[in-house]
């Protein structure tokens, strides 16, 4: 076998200069959507137009998400192929328009999509590869879970059943992977700012894909699957440059695959751990002459696996043999030095099960050269033979009346043994003791049976003359007798023994099995998650798809969960879950009601009522349920009823525990609002009637009332504006209508307001002309800085310093406003954006209800900015400090370059 | 100026007419009074004033609509009352006919200076003056020279053009469709990015503040206005 060679080997060096022929693909990889990989690919290729290069675009979805439009802007865009399917146009790129346009960038978005029939290939990265293959480099972007070996792990994580998938092998040509990561929180603000696309059938999946863990756990997944790139392209590089390893030595990995249905789950395992440590993998099917035997799904289900095994690029390998299984797979590793052995865990078979070990099992004890991983299949695979299938399953009947054979065979010569220490009525004894025992483990009839052989064996072969069946005498008609009563009596006996000591075994099985699902369910606090575990735990115990269905607001059924994911039901289906719920009774599948159907309706319901529908449907439909699974299915019903009051009441508890808090909130809101309207009146009512009463006023007194009267009217003006904007941002209303400013104009504009108070301020202004326009709601905007300057006068003495400064980092704008006054108290700086900041805090220092700075980052986050508050540079006080994304100004058209500066006319 | 001139106040608050009456007539307007649309619009044709002051919030007719129905026989200015949140109302009244606005609530200095823009456009006619003069600033029309107490100053042409419609309009609104539309032609009416370019080199050739401007005061969302102290 090769060793670790230091020299690059041919087919790295020919593999290289392929690469260099070949166009290069830049993947911009997304943990999930909304992460703004297709904002990120247009950011990336703008910079590129401004250098020069040639770009231009494949296929771009901007899905009508107003930043991304902006982005596409100024590209040239090579226009779709339309293709007409099922009576509408469909865009799908026209490869042939860009392979003609040759750009040295194509920008290609959603490399899994599936292409409309009558397209070229079937998939978008075979589009790619064409592309790819004439030298055009192409970036584009992609969603981890498209990517085939991660299906069933995101499908795990994120509930969803992903079809459209992606060979991995897409992920190795690719020269460059971009992880575009945005933090779980940050996207859901951007879900809120409306600046992601949500699919339309995306539906009821929506609410748990964009949960915190399901969020989080995507994203460490594609931080993984980006660190591993990072790694494997640095292996490859030192391998053609002939840099020695330190990677590890040749390592092989074998998976072994059979008909069980976890195969695909194996192959999928051994690619990933194949990749981990970068090794070959060979997936092996050891095919037996049972192979002819097996039913066509099982044939299936290896071809599949196989099929699976090829895409994610692993050797695929059938091996022919007779039978010792385990050796054959032993051996052939030898042959192909494997290093490392793969197999699922296989149940023993119930029969044969304690005399033949399984597969695993033999290799366990045998493979002792090897790293084996045993790979177990989930819960709901293995539990195939506990429950489903009734207690008492149709036992070969012959094959006890036959062991009962051999057992009275065997106390035959057990007696002819003991004949000769003991006197021949003890003989007699022997046979009892059998027929006994075959009555315990082998039940009524096989002992009845027995007892008649043994009879018939002892009268054969232990009473004169030997060997016939002539004496008859009355002694031994009795002792037939006795025989027979204690075959028949012990044999009922051990009968009801054993169906006691069953029903005991499944009785403490079913609690079990509730506890488990009480345990899970108690866990769960949202009802998403209760209905999660409450299908799937009905799903794996009863080996059938469950769902529960929920009524809504207008008292319509809606499908509220279901394992595996199902979004819809047949009319048929629809109708008995419809009977169900109005007549509080099963209907559906083997019920009274509808037994057509293919699901069967249980209503579920507590003291409080009818709450929703639990739905079961078997694969194998034309068998009955049996009892005992009535009762697991009627107990089921009833925990889940239990689980989803629970979770309602906790949701009504949580409306009503807000409802009190809001009102509390509000009530504390207005009278602190009526304060905050009333005081400038004090003061303008003062001043008037003073005016107007007071015979002898002083002029300057006359000035300083009329000054009061003024200042104070405009300090209710601006209270007004803020209540207003304040009322528009609560109910989402506010829509900053945007516009290309000067930064200087909108702060000039906000500082004549004051003139007053900044004239008794040292006041600096630093916002320099060379920065760019930008792009805001200028009467926001004002508001936002009015607010932001009448806080800094408030809190700051006469004398007290102000500044304000402008600067540009990068992609954004920051202002910054700071005093030397009061400050904000570190703890304290994020909460002072809340609205009800100071309402709650009760703060009696400066009067107020403090609605000036929530308005500020309302207004400054609806125009994708943030706002915070930080140390002041003058020791004492805060800065405030915003900053606002900088777009990308519309250009001037050449036209314009042609105005000239107007010349002098000579004057006569 | 022989007669004093005559202003039309239409508003629906007695208050508000009040004060106007009372400030307008103490710097030598006469005043007459309408309290709604209707009666602005027959007090207009009837009394015939010099200038109308017409508040947009009225009870029974919608102030665009007065403005309309008065522009269909008189060019008399009109100065309409608007509340502040509203861009496309002012921008719509300028559009409907209306010469120049004042937000709610104001001050009457800010009043006055705009009566008495809109007054002065009306007095001077409509003959294109030679050379105009606001404070520091000298605009010499057929010479395409600017200066700047004193200092010469070199625009471009349509920096030029920009200038001379402002100062034409010396202490009124101007909106930017009409700049635009004026200097770039029909076609570019929405690019007001341009009009931000082109604005913002003309204040600074002039040697105009943004924060603190002295010539070009800038309207969010509305327009420009050259800055007159004092008529």
């Amino acid at each position: 076998m090769a060793q670790t060679d230091k020299r690059p080997t041919p087919e790295d060096l020919l593999e290289e200069a392929n690469r260099e022929r070949r166009g290069k693909l830049k993947i911009f990889l997304g943990a999930y959507p909304g992460v703004g990989k297709t904002y990120a690919m247009l950011q990336a290729a703008q910079a590129h137009l401004a250098e020069g290069m040639d770009i231009a675009v494949g296929v771009v979805e901007t899905h009508g998400l107003a930043e991304t439009e902006a982005l596409v802007r100024g590209l040239e865009i090579i226009p779709r192929q339309q293709i007409f399917y099922r009576g509408r146009y469909f865009g799908e790129m026209d490869i042939d328009a860009v392979l003609k346009r040759r750009p040295k960038v194509a920008l290609v978005d959603e490399l899994a999509h599936t292409n409309i029939p009558g397209s070229r290939h079937e998939k978008r990265y075979q589009d790619v590869e064409e592309l790819l293959a004439t030298g055009i480099d192409v970036y584009a972007t992609l969603n981890i879970q498209h990517i085939e070996s991660l299906n069933d792990v995101v499908a795990r994580i994120a509930r969803i059943q992903v079809r459209e998938t992606l060979p991995d092998k897409i992920l190795e040509i690719a020269s460059e992977i971009e992880l575009i990561d945005l933090p779980p929180d940050d996207l859901v603000q951007r879900l809120r700012q409306g600046k992601v696309y949500l699919p339309e059938q995306a539906g009821r999946a929506i609410s748990h894909f964009f949960s915190k863990g399901n969020l989080t756990a995507l994203r460490e997944l594609a931080m993984r699957i980006a660190a591993e790139r990072v790694d494997a392209q640095m292996v490859h590089y030192m391998r053609a440059h002939a840099i020695p390893g330190p990677w590890p030595a040749q390592d092989r990995l074998l998976v072994c695959i059979n008909e069980s249905p976890v195969a695909k789950r194996l192959v999928r395992t051994a690619r990933r751990m194949a990749e981990r440590q970068r090794i070959p993998w060979i997936a092996v099917y050891v095919r037996t002459p049972h192979y002819e035997s097996l039913p066509e799904a099982a044939k299936d289900r290896i071809a599949d696996a196989m099929r699976l095994a090829e895409r994610l690029e692993g050797e695929v390998v059938t091996i022919h043999v007779e039978s010792r299984v385990a050796d054959e797979i032993i051996a052939y590793a030898h042959k192909r030095n494997v290093t490392r052995l793969l197999v699922g865990r296989q149940r023993p078979r119930r029969w044969t099960g304690w005399l033949r070990e399984t597969v695993a099992q033999q290799l366990l004890r045998k493979a002792t050269r090897f790293e084996l991983t045993i790979v177990s299949p989930e819960d709901e695979d293995a539990r195939k033979d506990v429950i489903a299938g009734g207690v008492f399953a149709s036992r070969g009947d012959w094959n006890t009346y036959l062991l009962a054979a051999a057992g009275v065979g065997l106390a035959v010569a057990m007696a002819y043994a003991v004949s000769f220490f003991l006197p021949r009525p003890n003989i007699a004894l022997v046979f009892m003791t059998a027929v006994i025992v075959i009555a315990i483990y082998l039940g009524r009839g096989p002992s009845i049976f027995s007892s008649i052989l043994s009879f018939v064996a002892y009268n054969l072969f232990f009473t004169k003359p030997y060997y016939s069946f002539s004496s008859f005498r009355r002694d031994d008609l009795l002792t037939i007798f006795f025989f027979l009563l204690v075959s028949v009596i012990v044999g009922n006996l051990a009968a009801r023994l054993k169906m006691q000591v069953q029903a005991m075994r499944q009785s403490a099985q079913r609690t079990a099995n509730l506890y488990e699902f009480s345990r899970k369910i108690a866990a769960a606090a949202a009802l998403e998650d209760v209905l999660w575990a409450a299908v799937h735990h009905v799903a794996s115990t009863l080996q059938s798809s469950s769902l529960v269905l929920l009524p809504q607001k207008d008292n319509r059924l809606e499908i509220a969960s279901g394992y595996p994911p199902e979004d819809q039901l047949a009319l048929k289906d629809w109708g008995a879950a419809e009977w169900a719920w109005e007549h509080g009774s099963p209907a559906g599948w083997k019920s009274d009601t509808l037994p057509a159907a293919d699901w069967l309706f249980l209503p579920m319901r507590t003291r409080r009522g009818m709450v929703g529908l639990l739905g079961v449907s078997f694969k194998d439909r034309q068998r009955p349920l049996a009892p005992d699974q009535w009762r697991l299915l009627e107990a089921l019903v009833d925990q889940v009823a239990v689980a989803v009051e629970r979770t309602n009441l906790v949701s009504d508890i949580e409306e009503a525990r807000l409802l009190t808090e809001t009102e509390q909130l509000r009530s504390a809101l207005l009278s602190s609002v009526s304060h905050d309207l009333r005081t400038p009146l004090v003061s303008i009512m003062g001043s008037a009637t003073t005016l107007g009463t007071v015979e002898n006023l002083t002029e300057s007194s006359r000035k300083e009332l009329v000054a009061t009267i003024l200042e104070e009217s405009e300090r209710l003006n601006r209270f007004v504006q803020n209540l207003l904007d304040m009322t528009r941002l609560g109910y989402g209303a506010l829509q900053p209508k945007r516009e290309w400013y000067d930064l200087r104009e909108v702060t000039g504009r906000a500082m004549k307001q004051f003139s007053q108070g900044l004239e008794n301020r040292q006041v600096s202004f630093d916002i320099p002309g060379s920065l760019p326009l930008i792009h805001i709601d200028p009467v926001l905007m004002e508001q936002v800085f009015i607010n932001i300057l009448d806080n800094a006068i408030k809190y700051t003495s006469q004398g007290g310093q102000i500044a304000i400064e402008a600067s540009r980092n990068g992609g954004e704008m920051t202002l910054r406003v700071s005093d030397d006054g009061v400050g904000i108290p570190v703890e304290a700086r994020d909460a002072v954006f809340d609205i009800f900041y100071r309402v709650r805090a009760k703060d009696a220092r400066i009067a107020g209800t403090g609605l000036g700075l929530s308005i500020c980052k309302g207004i400054v986050e609806a125009h994708g900015g943030r706002i915070a508050a930080q140390d002041s540079p003058f020791g004492a006080g805060i800065t405030i400090e915003i900053a606002l994304p900088l777009g990308q100004a519309p250009s001037m058209p050449e036209r314009d370059a042609q105005d000239q500066l107007s010349e002098e006319v000579s004057v006569a | 100026m022989s007669a004093p001139q005559r202003i039309l106040v239409v508003d629906d608050e007695p208050q508000i007419r009040k004060f106007l009456r009372i400030s307008l007539s103490a710097n030598g307007y006469e005043v007459v009074e309408a309290p709604a649309g209707e009666a602005g619009i027959a007090e207009c044709a009837v009394a015939q004033p010099n200038l109308v002051i017409l508040d947009l919030g009225l009870p029974d007719l919608d102030g665009h609509q007065v403005i309309a129905r008065i522009r269909e026989w008189s060019d008399v200015p009109i100065i309409v009352l608007s509340v502040r949140s509203n861009d496309s109302d002012k921008v719509q009244a300028l559009d409907n006919g209306a010469n120049d606005y004042v937000v709610k609530p104001f001050s009457i200095e800010e009043l006055l200076a705009r009566v008495r823009a809109a007054l002065r456009a009306r007095l001077q006619g409509v003959s294109p003056a030679a050379e105009m003069v606001v404070g520091e600033l000298v605009v010499d029309v057929p010479r395409h020279k600017v200066s700047v107490a004193g200092q010469d100053v070199k625009l471009t042409r349509k920096e030029f053009e920009l200038l001379k419609m402002l100062t034409q309009n010396a202490g009124r609104i101007v909106t930017h469709r009409q700049m635009l539309r004026e200097v770039w032609g029909p076609a570019h009416v929405e690019d007001v990015h341009y009009l931000r370019i082109y604005v913002g080199h003309l204040r600074q050739k002039l040697g105009d503040d943004p924060a603190n401007p002295q010539f070009i005061e800038s309207e969010p969302g509305v327009g420009y206005r050259l800055i007159l102290d004092a008529a």
